[in-house]
């Protein structure tokens, strides 16, 4: 197969940022999106770009930084907003797992990083995710010291119970939902780590603080607010529902209201 | 540094070590823990939770990791589970018994008083992790539900779904992130280390890399944990998330450290096949699935001709003429044999010139009498996750058609030599999970992985590092400006030079793929002396042409991959060295190091216990020089060391 790749280049935070566009060939549809662009870039590297040439006239700016781990959807790490999607056009999946069978042949796409001002690029299509980190430090977890744990099975959690806890818990923390949200908002990935411990007994004691601390630190930190258009649903690579704000919505205002 | 080199196992009864070891353990005041200084590198399951730990503890430390967040960790890929003795399935499972079948299952290479504590601390890992909040799945009664795994006759695993890693990794994470907001835990996200600073025979410190800015930093501490995980890597293609490298542990090598049974890696038996050149990375489907999936190939060669044209389906080959071939050679574990058998088993087969796909390389592993027994849902309660990763990958239904496996990198049993305080030989370094060699002896079981690194990080080092700085309580902070971080950083600086004035033609990418081939080639599933001596060889050329050849593009002050790579690619050279020379030494067939010299008439491997019962620990002894080979006996007070046998 044969694309042409419309890619955003940005030196770095302060840099301006502008597209490249480049031709590639020969690549199999059992290529994962993150493959192809490994092929690029070692296309670029024996080009001879990089980002010392453009300084001397070159015309592209070598190969294209992007984060990537796992390569098996969990880690979380890739991000990447393909011909206007997160993670591109296939569903439930994380730009890793994303094939380019799922692409037609000879096609253009476009390659963007994460847009959001609590996102802010650190270079091409790397963005900078510690905000999530802030918030989950401000309250994303519970507080047991090593050693201090009764024996597992004296907390019963009813088997549906645990489930749905663990349909939250399957967040990734990509920042997907953020960077498809109009207003930048990170509700979802709060919601997921508020409504996961929330389900569980042991989360109850600090549930309340857990909801007022991680919602002003989102706050605090630039993320928008939600309107419910419910995008973030739609493009979660872990099909977390937004049934889950329901529950930090509610979870929020039990905590305001016994203020 | 020979006193450095002994495994200090406490005297006295084997159940009792550990307690033995904890009652002579100086403590450490709170009021002098505020004093000292611990430096982490790592933040996977061992990191995260050492560091968490120590936070609690009152210690100030500081933790390093490569990702954007230490939630990326590559511990979070582990999908089936985590062991544990708590014998909740009354299936006469107690602490014993999985310290009788990780000894086992290692193949008889593995320190018995290390295992055993593993297996003593194990049920106190799911306590910690259940208090946390991690999901794991439960009966209807609301009880912790298990599952097996292979090597094993009992049901001790514990699982989140097929995100046991993900789950166990988000709940120290979490901890982490408490001592961070509490302070006791600066955590710096994107940075390597590039070198360990040793001052006066003892780690002091670390020279890390900004991965954003491209600056060298130093970071000095009273003592260094290195928790960074294995080297899989090396052989380009595993199942090893693309960024995992063994460089800090190489590093800890270089300045003293001694490194054991390197040659020591998993080739896990279930993973999706490679498919073409184009593939840089491989994905596991967990072990958990051998608990219900039937491995198989057909019995007849012209039903392999017809699968691999697509003229029939493999749903389509009647049941008689199916050889189910782990049920077949080892009837009492069958499907559920170790990992290292179970690979070896699938090579056979497909050497035989039964692979299932077009390359050859591929046995199935069926779900069909499973969904008819279970029915739809409970089999997509366990596995639905890995179905739809599969499907996702494949583009093919294991719902309706067996999925294709083959064997492929997965773990290094190897890793810096420990002593029992899990203090490597540089006194104030020290080495946990999978970055250290201690537990998994020749082979690991699965969901050991998860115990280890936790048990290692939540209940030992925080313990046994305590023994080491009661004596340092009294160091002033380590001075960054001393000669020594000078000249550590300078060296770095220079590696960093050289790779970057190379400008050659050919990719970083490029060349650690040809390294790889030559790995699995010749220290892969099958190794024997000329092929190690001559993979010693071409690993030794390869290394020249990249110091010639290489382009390494951009600058040091940026964020850049490619010198990343260059740098991790530099030292998987002297690792994959280091493991062609340890399985040249080891001639016997022992876990997942097979020597074809070296096995039984039924082409099962042979050990050889007169010759080989030691754990091989290597000294650096400089560039380009052979190192010195040290043996650590291994005695086995408590278990009779037998053949390994999964037959009946």
């Amino acid at each position: 197969m044969e694309f042409n790749l419309k890619i955003w280049r940005q030196k770095n935070a302060k840099a301006k940022g502008h597209f490249e566009t480049y031709h590639i060939s020969g690549i199999e549809e059992d290529a994962s999106f993150l493959e192809m662009l490994d092929i690029l870039n070692e296309q670029l590297i024996r080009e001879g770009c990089d980002p010392v040439a453009v300084e001397r006239g070159c015309q592209s700016s070598g190969p294209v930084s992007f984060d990537h781990d796992c390569r098996e959807g969990i880690c979380g790490a890739c991000s990447l907003y393909i011909d206007g999607r997160a993670h591109g056009p296939d569903d439930h999946v994380t730009t890793c797992q994303l094939f380019m069978r799922h692409f037609k042949d000879g096609a253009t796409i476009t390659v963007e990083p994460w847009r959001s001002a609590a996102f802010p690029v650190i270079k091409d299509l790397v963005v900078d995710r510690t905000a999530f980190d802030k918030i989950l430090q401000a309250g994303g977890f519970i507080s047991v010291r090593t050693g201090s744990a009764q024996d597992a099975n004296n907390i019963l959690i009813p088997h549906d119970k645990a489930e749905e806890s663990m349909d939250a818990a399957a967040c990734v923390g990509c920042g997907a939902c953020v960077a498809t949200c109009k207003n930048g908002s990170a509700m979802l990935f709060v919601a997921a780590r508020v409504s996961s411990l929330a389900l569980l007994p042991q989360g109850r004691p600090e549930a309340k603080r857990r909801a007022k601390a991680m919602v002003a630190k989102m706050d605090e930190l630039g993320f928008g607010n939600c309107t419910n258009t419910r995008a973030c649903e739609l493009e979660c690579p872990k099909g977390i529902t937004v049934a889950h704000i329901a529950r930090l919505n509610r979870e929020f205002l039990k905590a305001k209201f016994s203020d | 540094m020979a006193d450095k080199f002994t495994s200090k196992i406490p005297d006295g009864p084997l159940a009792q070590k550990w307690t033995k070891r904890k009652s002579e353990i100086h403590l450490v005041s709170p009021n002098n823990k505020r004093k000292l200084e611990i430096i982490v590198v790592g933040t996977g399951l061992g990191g995260a939770s050492a560091a968490a730990s120590l936070g609690e503890l009152g210690y100030n430390v500081k933790i390093f990791c490569i990702s954007d967040s230490p939630r990326r960790a590559h511990s979070i890929a582990a999908q089936g589970g985590i062991n544990a003795a708590k014998n909740y399935q009354n299936d006469n499972d107690s602490i014993y018994r999985l310290f009788y079948d990780t000894i086992k299952g290692g193949d008889y290479r593995a320190r018995e008083a290390n295992v055993y504590r593993l297996a003593e601390v194990s049920a106190a890992i799911i306590d910690q992790c259940v208090a946390q909040g991690i999901p794991f799945a439960r009966e209807y009664g609301g009880y912790l539900a298990n599952r097996s795994f292979g090597g094993v006759q009992v049901s001790r695993t514990f699982y989140a779904r097929g995100q046991t890693g993900q789950q166990l990794l988000l709940g120290a994470y979490a901890s982490l992130n408490k001592e961070i907001a509490a302070g006791t835990v600066k955590s710096y996200p994107r940075h390597e280390m590039l070198d360990l600073v040793v001052i006066n025979g003892e780690a002091k410190g670390i020279i890390t890399r900004n991965l954003v800015t491209g600056q060298l930093e130093r970071f000095g501490a009273h003592a260094v944990i290195i928790a960074t995980g294995g080297y899989g890597n090396t052989y380009f293609l595993s199942t090893n998330a693309m960024n995992s490298n063994g460089s800090a542990a190489l590093q800890c090598y270089k300045k003293g450290a001694y490194f054991a049974n390197p040659c020591f890696a998993q080739i896990h038996p279930t993973c999706i096949p490679v498919h073409g050149d184009q593939q840089c990375k491989l994905t596991l489907m967990s072990e958990s699935l051998r608990n219900d999936g039937r491995i198989w190939v057909p019995k007849k060669l012209e039903d392999v001709e017809k699968l691999r044209k697509h003229q029939i389906k493999a749903s389509q080959i009647p049941e008689e003429d199916r050889d189910y071939y782990l049920e077949r050679r080892y009837p009492a574990f069958g499907n559920l044999v170790p990992r290292d058998v179970a690979s070896r088993a699938a090579k056979e087969r497909c050497d035989a010139g039964f692979g299932v796909n077009e390359t050859g390389k591929a046995v199935y592993l069926d779900f069909s009498e499973a969904i008819q027994r279970l029915g739809h849902q409970k089999v997509a309660e366990r596995y639905g996750n890995l179905f739809e990763m599969y499907e996702k990958i494949t583009a093919s239904s294991p719902w309706e058609e067996p999925m294709m496996i083959y064997p492929a990198i997965h773990y290094t049993m190897g890793g810096i030599w420990v002593d029992y305080d899990l203090q490597t030989t540089i006194p104030g370094l020290y080495a946990i999970g999978e970055a250290n060699f201690s537990d998994h002896g020749g082979n690991r079981l699965g969901a050991s992985a998860l115990m280890q690194g936790l048990a290692d990080g939540y209940f030992i080092v925080p313990v046994t590092i305590g023994d080491y700085l009661s004596k340092k309580f009294a160091e002033p902070k380590t001075d960054v400006n001393r000669p020594e971080f000078a000249e550590a950083e300078k060296a770095v600086q220079a590696r960093i030079d050289r790779l970057l004035s190379i400008n050659g033609k050919e990719t970083v990418d490029s060349i650690h793929k040809e390294l790889g081939h030559i790995m699995w080639e010749y220290v892969g599933m099958a190794r024997d002396k000329a092929g190690l001596e001559k993979a010693i060889g071409l690993i030794k050329d390869l290394r020249k042409r990249f110091y010639e050849n290489v382009k390494v593009p951009g600058t040091q002050f940026e964020f850049n991959q490619e010198l990343e790579k260059a740098l991790r690619l530099e030292d998987f050279f002297e690792i994959g060295e280091l493991m062609a020379r340890d399985a040249l030494n080891r001639n016997e067939s022992c876990g997942g190091h097979f020597r074809v010299e070296s096995q039984t008439e039924e082409g099962e491997a042979k050990r050889d216990d007169a010759n080989y019962m030691y754990v091989a620990a290597w000294e650096y002894k400089g560039e380009g020089v052979e190192p010195e080979l040290h043996k650590e006996p291994l005695v086995y007070e408590n278990i009779k060391v037998i053949t390994r046998n999964y037959k009946d």
